[in-house]
């Protein structure tokens, strides 16, 4: 890549940061020099997070109409899956996915609520309910 | 402390440049990733993020760390630690001190990231400079600036679980030999680079890209999963670190800086082929993005195609550069 074939795009997603790049001078030397960031990556990100949000909007309304606990809904909202939620509360992934549905959760001990909350980085009254 | 932050592409490299520097070692980041050995592709199906595979660009966290200290003559102390309070209160002892200390943190937790950058992936890199009340002095090589982080979510970021889960781990040089660096360890690892790319292991190298491009040709157009695979190729490419593209520029950099050192004049040639190797592989994730956002149709099969492409590029790239540092 050229210098002046940096992508100075303005990618939202960097949320005006600017990234380094390497590309060539004039000289045909390799240097260094700062990106507003290239509509390629925007895309990509922008699809995964979408991917998220769409996640967490599906759990809040299942939440809602009483078929989930909230614990889907902020497992979601923090970007985790259940592979991920078990690894960082140190709950089985079979609990996990129990304590998804509202009867469980709603029997979980002040203990167990808190290394949910510790996990998710809340605290644990935020995590019984909705935002 | 008198730190100078100097921004990067890379983390990892971008740390131990900017580490060494402080050291009094002339070393910037190229030099650091090519003398490490770190360009590399690898595909790993049996590591999951987010239920996607890891493909990675460059070697595995750390082997830029520890691929330097041979040719350094160094040694740096690795630590990890078993709670977050065990961790913080020996890098404040650290810190007092007066040690310059990097750190594996996950990006999630770190507030200052941009909010859609903030993804579960735990195999970024950091510098400590300093304390200042309850906040940390970072210089985080991927942004212009340095930044401060409150301890609380530091210490989240440093114990974050998952997958390459950084355990606190933090490292700092012990011994930092300064004698110049020699011809012979500049050629030598560019040898230890062309024999990863050139591995006879089906999921390193040019082979773990002919791997690659087999699993996409298979996959089913009309797929959302295959959306989000392309999508994933493309940020493993482009975001994470700096890119299947990125790491191939800061490589052709490097082997000008070998051209110069060592007196091979032709390695300068090898930068301008790899660069537009680069190029190529900028192509193949417009293309990816292009069929995400739905402006072209999703079709697995061409850009398996251009995957191929690449590692016939690289195959042939590295052969013969390989008969340039024998």
């Amino acid at each position: 890549m050229d210098l002046e074939q940096v992508p100075q795009e303005g990618n939202a997603t960097l949320d005006g940061q600017r990234k380094l790049m390497y590309a060539r001078d004039a000289q045909g030397r390799v240097v260094t020099t700062p990106s507003r960031g290239w509509e390629a990556e925007e895309i990509c990100t922008t699809h995964a997070v979408d991917a998220l949000v769409e996640q967490a909007a599906a759990a809040k309304a299942r939440v809602l109409a009483g078929s989930a606990s909230p614990l889907e809904y902020w497992m979601y909202t923090r970007r985790m899956d259940v592979a991920l939620l078990s690894q960082t509360s140190g709950f089985w992934q079979w609990r996990v996915r129990r304590h998804l549905q509202p009867q469980h959760f709603a029997r979980l001990s002040d203990a167990d609520l808190a290394r949910y909350a510790e996990a998710l980085g809340l605290s644990v009254d935020t995590l019984r309910k909705l935002p | 402390m008198n730190f100078e932050h100097q921004h990067a592409a890379h983390c990892e490299s971008g740390v131990i440049s900017n580490l060494l520097r402080h050291h009094g070692v002339p070393m910037t980041e190229s030099l650091a990733f090519g003398l490490a050995s770190a360009l590399s592709f690898a595909y790993l199906p049996f590591i999951k993020l987010s239920g996607l595979p890891l493909i990675s660009y460059r070697m595995p966290p750390r082997a830029i760390i520890k691929g330097l200290l041979a040719p350094l003559g160094a040694r740096f102390k690795f630590e990890t630690f078993g709670s977050p309070e065990a961790g913080q209160k020996r890098l404040d002892e650290l810190l007092g001190q007066g040690q310059l200390v990097g750190l594996q943190t996950s990006v999630y937790w770190l507030p200052y990231f941009p909010p859609d950058m903030r993804f579960h992936f735990n195999a970024h890199n950091l510098l400590v400079y300093g304390k200042d009340g309850d906040d940390y002095l970072v210089s985080d090589p991927v942004f212009e600036q340095p930044m401060r982080c409150a301890s609380a979510d530091l210490a989240k970021a440093r114990f974050a679980k998952g997958v390459l889960a950084p355990k606190g781990l933090m490292y700092y040089p012990q011994v930092i030999d300064k004698a110049p660096l020699a011809a012979d360890a500049v050629l030598k690892a560019i040898r230890k680079n062309i024999r990863t790319m050139l591995a006879p292991v089906p999921i390193v190298g040019v082979r773990g890209m002919r791997m690659l491009a087999n699993k996409m040709q298979g996959l089913p157009a009309g797929d959302a999963h295959t959306v989000a695979y392309i999508g994933h190729l493309v940020r493993m490419q482009e975001e994470i670190g700096t890119g299947g593209a990125g790491f191939r520029f800061i490589y052709a950099a490097f082997l000008q800086e070998a051209a110069q050192i060592t007196g091979r004049a032709a390695l300068g040639g090898f930068a301008d082929r790899l660069t537009a190797i680069g190029d190529d592989w900028r192509v193949f994730a417009l293309k990816a993005a292009r069929m995400v956002k739905g402006r072209d149709s999703v079709d697995p099969p061409a850009l398996a195609r251009l995957v191929r492409k690449q590692a016939d590029q690289e195959e042939s790239f590295f052969r013969d550069l390989k008969r340039v540092v024998a």
